[in-house]
């Protein structure tokens, strides 16, 4: 009798060791996840900053290149209009999906490609090409693309930190438990979201 | 027997074909950090190993002083990369800066060589794009470095560059301040204003013999436009004040901090 009581004990306490120790896994997992998403959310943050920024130096840019004289009209009116539709398509970083990253992308590439058509349109302008306001937003212009796709790839990484932590086992049950859905990745190589040719 | 044979066979070829795999993936990636640490790292030997060695010591000196990591790294090619991403990938791959501060910059060069455009670009760590913002980097590369290196000196080309970027980096003058002296230099080059602005310089040179050494050497690097404009406008005071970074620093480089790199910067070719 008083046996059989110490092996249950035993028992007992050894179910609540492996309990404790799996909810103290468990803790630390939905943490790790809770930690990796917020800096995918961060991240995006900095990704949205240089779209913002290159859609900031659009206007600048436009009305440099209006000045020069009868510029062709409708390729800067094509990069207005895709700018303007490009502000109005903003994603909640908290609910990615990769239907809205892929309309955000389209939307940005449309820029993108703009952009890049007027960039071969001022080409037939050498006088435009040498003046200094150009120049130093061409240089403006430039970074921001060059920056637009580090970030983007930084971006792509830490989704793909996550989703590799969220997708293993046994972290999938947890991930499945408090309904953490994997990130959508920037398509890396994609014909219109290239950084345009701003080079001379 | 011939089983065996045939598998040994097998065994080595796979064994060759991954070492010959990983040889062509190693040479088309970013070179990897240098061991032991260090600032100026000449992989195409466009630099005799004095030049390499006043650059290192006066930008050794300036991280022992300020923090600030600027490295210069000279590649024999760019390994089909854009030079942006080429400057960006191995900026962030060394870690250039401080971790958190991010106070790193990189002056890339890919040379001139027979049957290529020379390439040069200069990346700040995501600190320092206030300090200096790509509109300066590409003034830099327009006004300090492409004259000297499409004349073959590369050495003046990056020193001119390296002691521009300290000045801006410890804020001795804005980036606004230099793009306007840049500038109005690039205009009025006259010969009799390079004449004038050369005597003065001697002028300053010899009426300053009684300070210390390292004054001399590193006044005399300041290009023509810094003292033109200070002398200009006024502000005098920007002269002479680089004495404490040539101060010799004592050891070597201590190793780069983990700095990031946004992509900023700018660039040129020749």
């Amino acid at each position: 009798m008083k046996k059989g009581c110490l092996i249950s004990i035993i028992i007992g306490g050894f179910l609540a060791l492996i309990v404790l120790g799996i909810v103290l896994w468990g803790t630390k997992a939905y943490n790790g996840m809770v930690t990796m998403s917020e800096g995918v959310t961060s991240q995006w943050g900095n990704v949205e900053t240089q779209y913002q920024r290159r859609s900031d130096l659009i206007p600048n840019f436009v009305n440099t290149v209006k000045g020069a004289a009868n510029f062709e009209q409708t390729t800067l009116t094509q990069v207005i209009e895709a700018r303007a539709k490009a502000t109005s398509v903003t994603i909640d970083p908290t609910k990615m999906t990769s239907e809205n990253m892929q309309q955000f992308q389209q939307a940005q590439g449309q820029v993108s490609s703009a952009l890049s058509r007027l960039m071969v349109v001022v080409e037939q302008y050498p006088e435009l090409k040498a003046t200094q306001n150009f120049r130093d937003l061409q240089v403006e212009l430039e970074g921001t693309e060059n920056r637009i796709s580090v970030e983007r790839r930084k971006f792509n990484d830490v989704a793909r930190v996550f989703n590799t932590y969220i997708k293993r086992f046994p972290q999938n049950f947890i991930a499945g438990m408090f309904g953490f859905q994997a990130k959508p990745y920037f398509d890396s190589v994609e014909g219109a979201e290239k950084a345009p040719e701003v080079k001379f | 027997m011939i089983m065996r044979k045939k598998c040994w066979y097998l065994l080595t070829l796979t064994l060759l074909l991954y070492t010959l795999s990983n040889i062509k993936a190693f040479s088309q990636d970013i070179p990897e950090r240098p061991v032991p640490p260090r600032l100026v790292n000449d992989f195409a030997g466009i630099l005799n190993s004095e030049e390499v060695s006043i650059l290192e010591r006066k930008l050794v000196a300036f991280n022992d002083s300020t923090s600030t990591q600027i490295a210069i790294v000279i590649v024999p090619s760019l390994n089909g990369f854009d030079k942006s991403d080429y400057a960006q990938r191995l900026a962030e791959k060394w870690g250039i800066g401080l971790k958190g501060l991010n106070n790193g910059i990189l002056i890339l060069v890919k040379p001139k060589t027979s049957d290529s455009n020379g390439q040069v670009f200069i990346a700040q760590g995501y600190g320092l794009e206030g300090a200096i913002p790509d509109l300066t980097c590409s003034e830099i590369v327009d006004y300090e470095i492409l004259p000297s290196f499409r004349a073959g000196d590369y050495f003046t080309g990056l020193n001119n560059a390296a002691n521009t970027i300290m000045s801006l980096a410890s804020g001795e003058f804005s980036a606004a301040e230099y793009g306007q002296k840049a500038k109005k230099n690039s205009h009025e080059n006259s010969p009799i204003g390079i004449i004038i602005i050369v005597v003065i310089v001697i002028a300053i040179l010899f009426g300053r013999s009684g300070g210390s050494n390292n004054k001399h050497i590193s006044t005399g690097g300041l290009p023509f436009w810094l003292l033109m404009g200070s002398m200009g406008s006024g502000s005098g005071s920007h002269s002479g004040s680089w004495g404490g970074f040539s101060g010799g620093g004592g050891g070597g480089f201590g190793g780069f901090g983990g700095g990031s790199f946004g992509g900023g910067g700018a660039g040129g070719s020749w």
